[in-house]
């Protein structure tokens, strides 16, 4: 939910930190078909409804998407929003036999419960050529499930971004930043060195920790048994697991290295993780979260993004690619019909992709999009590692698990994590702790 | 949940209402209801009802949900999900602590509530400070929550305990001057065991010391002069420097004092030689100190920068990590709970009758004894009322624990109705779990419900 919520926020303040291209979704109106050439029928009479969980300049934005939709069908659409708790509104709503004809879902899991429970409709030929042609086959079959496609990855949101404040590194005497883990770690003690505390861990919210784990392990261990794990076919007490946390320890095992020390990371809160990292004095120099960090620096702090506040990707680790663990939302049809086959093609194509990215905030994994379009260097460069990672990115593992492991505060994963924190020698123990509280929620999800 | 909730606080409506159809009725005048049942059932057909609406029906419910699995009525598990109460280690958890949450928090609330109403009698402003104590109670738990969240913030410039407790702290114990100091990796210092530290060679007069550290902001050091090599050195004395070997934005050689590189002055030196301290000396304005030949001389020494100069801002107590949390929010509980005590006994106090204690004072007893011998005898039945309703009220506490315990400690704070709230949609979403654990509490609850409407039964047959 806190992640839900700050990814709203991002929205927000990117929208408003960017600059250019005010209005520029309603001046390129085509006649039936898209600029890009994709075919809408024609659909005068129709309404639709669209169902996210998006709010405020992030609504407004996709809402310009949709304006731009009816203009080019002549369908009227209009927009539900779902509340943070998508899968519970659409359940109802499904039950009740109001199903809204299109819906965004947050998780994977969310559209391969839906597909079993048979409430979504596969997508027509024309929507899957417009997915083969913009997407990569990684984010395409993201939105698939028991071998049918029924989804539209319409959003992707960069989960391994290492936010820095640009001045500790300058007075640190670090040019380049770091690209391997061993760099990342000696930077980290030049940084000490210079008098700053190198990293911001906001360990009081469980889910940061998850995010440093699941890019190690993805980088390290790589996707396949990054796949296993996430499946819960591997077991926490892999030696593959041992690895990263070692790996992990590597950081967390030095105090000196980490904002408040270890206690002190425990008691810090994501935001406040991110404050008093482009605070002035900064009581940090680098602080790792998704893209949405960039919105708390905006909105919180009097860093400027793209000069006082920069990101690099998340380190490789042990000779690993880089990682990308990313999230999203997903576009499915509830209704079997035109309209909503229509509207499904429609977001598929590089013509909605543009209007949303343009606005700022947003980014798509259209790899068919012109990295041009981004409106800051910011977004462009969270935008080009998504689409650089092909299909080697992999979805944040612990969205994928039963929530009591992988989304609940103070339990599972978020808990164990936590105490590893606390503990960062113990690495039997933390994996014995994750494996009987991962054993206990996938059992229980049957 | 809701028969939990609903069961455990009908003991408390008990004594407002004692119209409970089976306490009441008997003892009635036979003619006026006994010859006709009909006006009877009329009578406590509304009761009955709204009783059996809002307390039996969720009551069976919770017990009959207790014996399924997580996915509804579809799975029959029998005892399982007791036998996974009392093996879970949270719920164990949980059970020790809400057996030190009825142990403790209702005895000092009591306690306190007594004094406060006992002293209060005897002061002018007694109504005032009352109405003080008694205010918590306004607000409700959620926000009492909220608050103290806030006082048991770790950062002292936020959370009100911690900045009491470092403020007493810092008046006794001066925080060094340069926490975070320490040597390059690979220079000339090594760590000591006693968190300082030495030099890794001996060092001999003649040739200047350098101590070179780095770890701290530059821009912190206000007023910091520039490092210089001392000047002019005794014969026979053992000089050097101590400066911070860092020159914003990097490069310089390390080791080697460079222009823009600051002193660290006031820094304490020590020259040891086997084992044992032979000189001590504090670095002047550029960094510069002088160990005089009369104490060096004799042998090579080696030069250690104690523990002192590094010692870290103290940063108060962790009121809200592993030990402390369940003590930390029933002090909360406490601040919320003892004006309720201070009330009711307050309440009992005016009914003791003063002649009785001044019989006692004219008797020559002293305070104390009248207190101890004839008010809190007197004062014991109300005593056991508030002991026993905040009893009761103590195995619910849900929303302290729920707000104040952060995250990595909701864990060691947690208590049954907190993991009954968890196991059921916190996650777990495993309603059966959850009305387990709503059955324990309430069977729980029932001995003091029992123990209090026995005592009104007999209070009002006396």
């Amino acid at each position: 939910m806190n992640r839900r919520l700050a990814i709203g926020i991002t929205t927000v303040a990117l929208a408003m930190a960017s600059t250019a291209c005010g209005g520029g979704g309603s001046s390129t109106a085509a006649g039936g078909a898209t600029s890009s050439g994709v075919k809408l029928p024609d659909l005068h009479g129709q309404h639709l409804q669209v169902a996210a969980v998006w709010t405020g300049p992030e609504q407004q934005n996709f809402l310009k998407v949709i304006q731009q939709f009816d203009k080019l069908t002549g369908a009227q659409t209009s927009f539900v929003p779902t509340g943070d708790d998508v899968s519970t509104f659409l359940g109802t709503k499904i039950q009740g036999g109001a199903a809204p004809d299109v819906a965004f879902l947050p998780q994977p899991g969310v559209l391969a419960q839906f597909a079993k429970a048979g409430w979504l409709k596969p997508v027509n030929s024309a929507v899957d050529k417009e997915l083969s042609s913009n997407y990569s086959s990684g984010w395409k079959n993201l939105g698939a499930s028991g071998g049918k496609q029924y989804g539209v990855y319409f959003k992707a949101a960069n989960k391994s971004t290492v936010w820095y404040n640009t001045s500790a590194f300058q007075t640190a005497g670090i040019a380049q930043p770091p690209t391997t883990w061993a760099e990342f770690l000696k930077d980290a003690q030049t940084i000490s060195d210079s008098g700053t505390t190198p990293v911001s861990v906001g360990g009081a919210d469980g889910w940061t920790l998850t995010d440093w784990f699941e890019n190690i392990y993805l980088s390290q261990a790589g996707p396949d048994l990054y796949d296993k794990l996430t499946k819960h076919q591997n077991k926490w007490t892999d030696p593959s697991v041992a690895k990263a946390l070692t790996t992990l320890g590597q950081l967390f095992g030095k105090s000196s290295l980490i904002a408040g020390g270890n206690r002190g990371a425990l008691q810090t809160e994501f935001p406040t993780s991110v404050d008093q990292t482009f605070a002035n004095p900064p009581k940090a120099a680098m602080v790792y979260e998704g893209d949405f960090v960039a919105t708390n620096i905006a909105s919180d702090t009097k860093a400027k993004l793209g000069t006082d506040a920069k990101f690099f990707p998340f380190p490789a680790v042990d000779g690993g690619k880089a990682p990308l663990v990313s999230g999203g939302d997903v576009a499915v049809a509830l209704k079997d019909n035109a309209g909503a086959q229509a509207l499904l093609q429609y977001l598929a194509s590089p013509d909605a992709a543009r209007i949303a990215v343009q606005q700022g905030g947003f980014i798509s994994p259209d790899k068919a999009l012109d990295l041009s379009v981004y409106p800051n260097a910011t977004q462009r460069a969270l935008a080009q590692s998504v689409i650089q990672a092909g299909d080697t990115f992999r979805f944040d593992m612990s969205d994928q698990a039963p929530a009591a492991f992988g989304g609940t505060k103070g339990q599972g994963e978020w808990k164990d994590l936590q105490d590893f924190l606390a503990n960062p020698s113990d690495v039997a123990g933390a994996q014995g702790k994750l494996e009987a509280d991962a054993a206990k929620a996938y059992g229980n999800a049957g | 949940m809701a028969g939990q909730t609903v069961a455990a606080s009908a003991p408390q409506g008990a004594p407002a209402r004692p119209s409970t159809p089976n306490g009441r009725v008997p003892r009635r005048p036979r003619s006026l209801i006994g010859a006709r049942p009909w006006a009877a059932a009329c009578f406590l057909l509304p009761a009955l009802v709204v009783l059996g609406a809002l307390v039996a029906y969720p009551i069976g419910w919770t017990v009959v949900r207790s014996l399924f699995g997580a996915d509804g009525f579809a799975r029959f598990v029998g005892p399982g999900n007791y036998v996974n109460v009392f093996t879970d280690h949270q719920t164990l958890t949980a059970l020790e602590n809400n057996a030190i949450w009825v142990v403790v928090a209702p005895t000092l609330a009591t306690a306190l509530g007594l004094i406060f109403a006992v002293l209060t009698e005897r002061i002018r402003w007694g109504t005032a400070f009352k109405l003080v104590v008694f205010m918590p109670m306004a607000i409700s738990m959620l926000a009492a929550g909220i608050i103290f969240r806030l006082v048991y913030d770790q950062d002292p410039a936020k959370g009100v305990a911690n900045a009491v407790v470092v403020g007493v702290h810092d008046t006794f114990f001066k925080a060094s001057a340069y926490p975070g100091a320490h040597p390059r990796a690979g220079s000339a210092l090594a760590a000591s065991d006693d968190g300082g530290y030495t030099t890794t060679a001996a060092v001999s007069p003649g040739t200047p010391a350098m101590l070179p550290l780095v770890g701290i902001a530059p821009t912190t050091l206000h007023g910091a002069q520039q490092a210089a090599v001392p000047a002019h050195c005794p014969s026979g004395a053992v000089c050097g420097t101590v400066w911070l070997d860092f020159k914003p934005g990097g490069g310089g050689t390390p080791g080697k004092i460079e222009p823009g590189m600051k002193a660290l002055s006031g820094m304490r030196i020590q020259a040891v030689r086997d084992g044992h301290t032979v000189a001590t000396a504090t670095s002047a304005k550029d960094g510069t100190f002088v160990l005089p030949a009369s104490s060096v001389a004799g042998g090579p020494v080696r030069l250690s920068l104690p523990e002192s100069n590094f010692t870290a801002q103290y940063g108060g107590v962790n009121w809200l990590g592993p030990t402390l949390v369940t003590w930390s929010i029933i002090g909360s509980y406490i601040w919320m709970w003892t004006g309720f005590a201070m009330v009711l006994i307050a309440a009992g106090l005016a009914g003791v009758p003063r002649e009785l204690l001044e019989a006692a004072r004219v008797d020559g007893a002293s305070e104390w004894q009248v207190f101890r011998k004839i008010t809190v005898p007197l004062l014991a039945p109300v005593l056991v009322v508030v002991l026993v309703t905040l009893i009761i009220n103590v195995l619910k506490v849900f929303d302290l624990v729920y707000v104040i315990a952060p995250g990595p400690t909701q864990q060691d704070a947690n208590v049954l109705a907190l993991q009954l709230y968890l196991s059921s949609f916190g996650g777990g979403n495993d309603q059966g779990v959850g009305s387990a654990l709503g059955v324990v509490l309430l069977l729980l609850v029932l001995p003091a419900m029992f123990f209090n409407i026995r005592r009104f039964r007999k209070e009002r047959s006396r």
